[in-house]
């Protein structure tokens, strides 16, 4: 029977890279999920034949807590994955990756526990948990242990934040101070489990790596959203491939490591995106005290325009560069955005769309949502390729972005932004900007280029704006 | 069962599987993928039924339950958003490939 569970575990694991591998082409990304979907079925399916499970004293209370936790846990995250706004759906990777680093955690806690119990009813007295685990399952299974809770309750500070129940970006004065000392006690408390045999220790511990979750994430600064929710991404795949060696499970292992890697990997990525560094992501907080200093760069006023003549402008320029942020998202206007190019496309109008690698709120996010409109990839373009076309734009339409087309990341060595690449609407014979309201963006910095000469405003709701927009261009 | 070395060579081997996927990858598929290795993670599913199924008293089994609680929802979740985001690329596909005609 052991055989048959392994051989599951490792066509599971097969499966699951496999499956990956395939979700990195357009073509195949659907068969790659159902793929790695099938690995996870039949890991589940085999691990309720699990010897340690079946041996156990209290199975069948056991096997019946096992499925009420399943049919309960599965329940609500399908239900809110099925019903949540496509728009929505960075917070929910978020809240579904903090369940699986929480799960990872509460594997250790279990483990933990059980090794002080035994140790301190251990005939010498003296029996710590390393002595009871072996120093390897100890170590591993401590350090999961830290990395699944800080990435559980920091992706539940992340969901909240994206989620706009949470928006103070502070909580104590000299809080990185105070992360350091947290660590430092958190650290010292984690390696006086594996010398003790006090419960005492284990629950101080995971209540310090909670509250150190906490306050890391929470002065993180919403631009930097993305690379934090990667992150944890790739720290729960740590945790689930540490715990994974201390039940012995090598699904687990090769599944958490290359999560771990492929994740690290693409929170370099996208950190590198935004001309920071990962540590920088975490100890700088932009949008707090920095940005606020700084605000000064933008004198002059903004200049408003009517939907009717930003209407007459595209309908009558050689060439429409589009530019989407997190304000389209919101507003839902990806389908109207589309429906504007195909009239001015039909009007002689060059229209492409510029992406900015970090706009919205995970990399890919606009891609994702263009997609679901029906617009087609070769209209759209990578900061890279669209850069040094911006001089022959006639005009360029920034809906719902903000800090990825403000011209002070280049200039005003001051912003906090300086140093971040951006795209350079700026050098367009006109902007655009859709814009809700007068306010800053997301990183709470002011964008110089909403007082440019050649900027004018158009104020009101992305998707009500652009069927005004479509009005103006289709009377013409 | 597994140990020691062997235990290194499996994660040094998977460490660069996991960086050779995501070395090739266009940018427009970064969220779909990062949304999918959430779901691969969610093998730890599989960890807390084990953590559960050894629960011998009433604290272990309340611990290993919120753990296969959280982790049923890391898989369920992490299936559902990757399958309805991986969704809305098949008409856009269609549609950039029909241009032409």
């Amino acid at each position: 029977m052991d055989t048959l569970i392994q051989a599951a575990y490792l066509i599971a694991a097969a499966l699951f890279i496999l499956g990956l591998k395939q979700m990195s082409s357009p073509v195949t990304a659907r068969r790659g999920i159902l793929w790695a979907g099938a690995g996870m079925v039949l890991a589940t399916l085999a691990t309720f034949m699990a010897p340690q499970i079946l041996d156990s004293d209290q199975v069948s209370t056991n096997i019946i807590l096992i499925l009420i936790a399943i049919a309960l846990g599965g329940g609500y995250a399908c239900y809110s994955g099925k019903k949540v706004a496509i728009t929505d759906m960075p917070q929910m990777i978020a809240m579904y990756n903090g369940m699986g680093g929480g799960a990872a955690a509460a594997i250790a806690a279990v483990e933990l526990l059980k090794a002080s119990n035994e140790a301190a009813h251990d005939v010498t007295g003296t029996a710590t948990v390393a002595d009871m685990l072996g120093a390897d399952v100890a170590i591993l299974g401590i350090l999961g242990a830290i990395i699944g809770t800080i990435s559980f309750s920091g992706s539940i500070i992340a969901w909240a934040k994206l989620d706009g129940r949470l928006n103070r970006s502070k909580l104590l004065p000299m809080q990185h101070v105070i992360n350091a000392l947290l660590a430092v006690v958190t650290a010292g408390f984690a390696a006086a489990i594996y010398f003790t045999n006090s419960i005492d220790t284990i629950i101080v511990f995971y209540v310090l790596a909670l509250v150190l979750g906490i306050f890391i994430t929470v002065p993180v600064g919403g631009a930097d959203m993305p690379v934090i929710i990667s992150l944890f991404n790739a720290l729960t795949g740590l945790a689930v491939g540490f715990e994974g060696y201390v039940l012995g499970n090598a699904a687990m292992i090769i599944a958490g490591i290359v999560v771990g890697s492929a994740g690290s990997l693409l929170t370099q990525l996208m950190a590198k995106a935004m001309n920071r560094s990962v540590a920088n992501v975490f100890f700088a907080g932009v949008g707090t005290d920095t940005a606020v200093a700084s605000g000064n760069g933008s004198e002059g006023v903004m200049k408003e325009i009517q939907a009717q003549d930003a209407g007459i402008l595209m309908a009558f320029a050689s060439q429409v560069v589009i530019i989407p942020g997190y304000g389209m998202a919101v507003a839902q206007a990806q389908h109207k955005i589309w429906e504007l190019t195909q009239i001015l496309t039909e009007k002689g109008v060059s229209v492409k769309f510029a992406i900015h690698p970090v706009a919205g709120r995970m990399p890919g996010h606009m891609n994702v949502l263009l997609a679901e409109a029906g617009v087609p990839y070769d209209m759209i373009y990578d900061m890279e390729d669209i850069n040094a076309d911006f001089k022959n734009t006639t005009v360029a339409l920034v809906i719902g972005a903000n800090d990825v087309v403000n011209p002070s990341a280049k200039t005003d060595s001051s912003s906090p932004l300086f140093g971040m690449p951006i795209l350079d609407a700026i050098d367009s014979e006109n902007i655009i900007v859709i814009k809700r309201g007068r306010g800053t963006g997301f990183s709470g910095v002011e964008n110089s280029l909403f007082f440019a000469d050649n900027t004018k405003m158009l104020f009101g709701d992305g998707q009500k704006a652009a069927s005004e927009l479509i009005q103006a261009a289709k009377e013409l | 069962m597994i140990e020691g070395l062997a235990a290194i060579y499996i994660f040094m081997l998977a460490g660069f599987t996991g960086y050779e996927i995501i070395s090739k990858v266009p940018v427009i598929l970064h969220t779909p993928l990062m949304s999918g290795s959430n779901f691969v993670h969610g093998i730890v599913l599989v960890g807390a039924m084990v953590a559960l199924g050894i629960a011998e008293t009433t604290t272990e089994q309340i611990i290993g339950f919120i753990a296969v609680l959280l982790g049923a929802g890391n898989a369920v979740g992490g299936y559902v958003v990757t399958e309805r985001m991986l969704e809305m690329f098949k008409p856009s596909e269609k549609k950039s490939n029909g241009e032409g005609s």
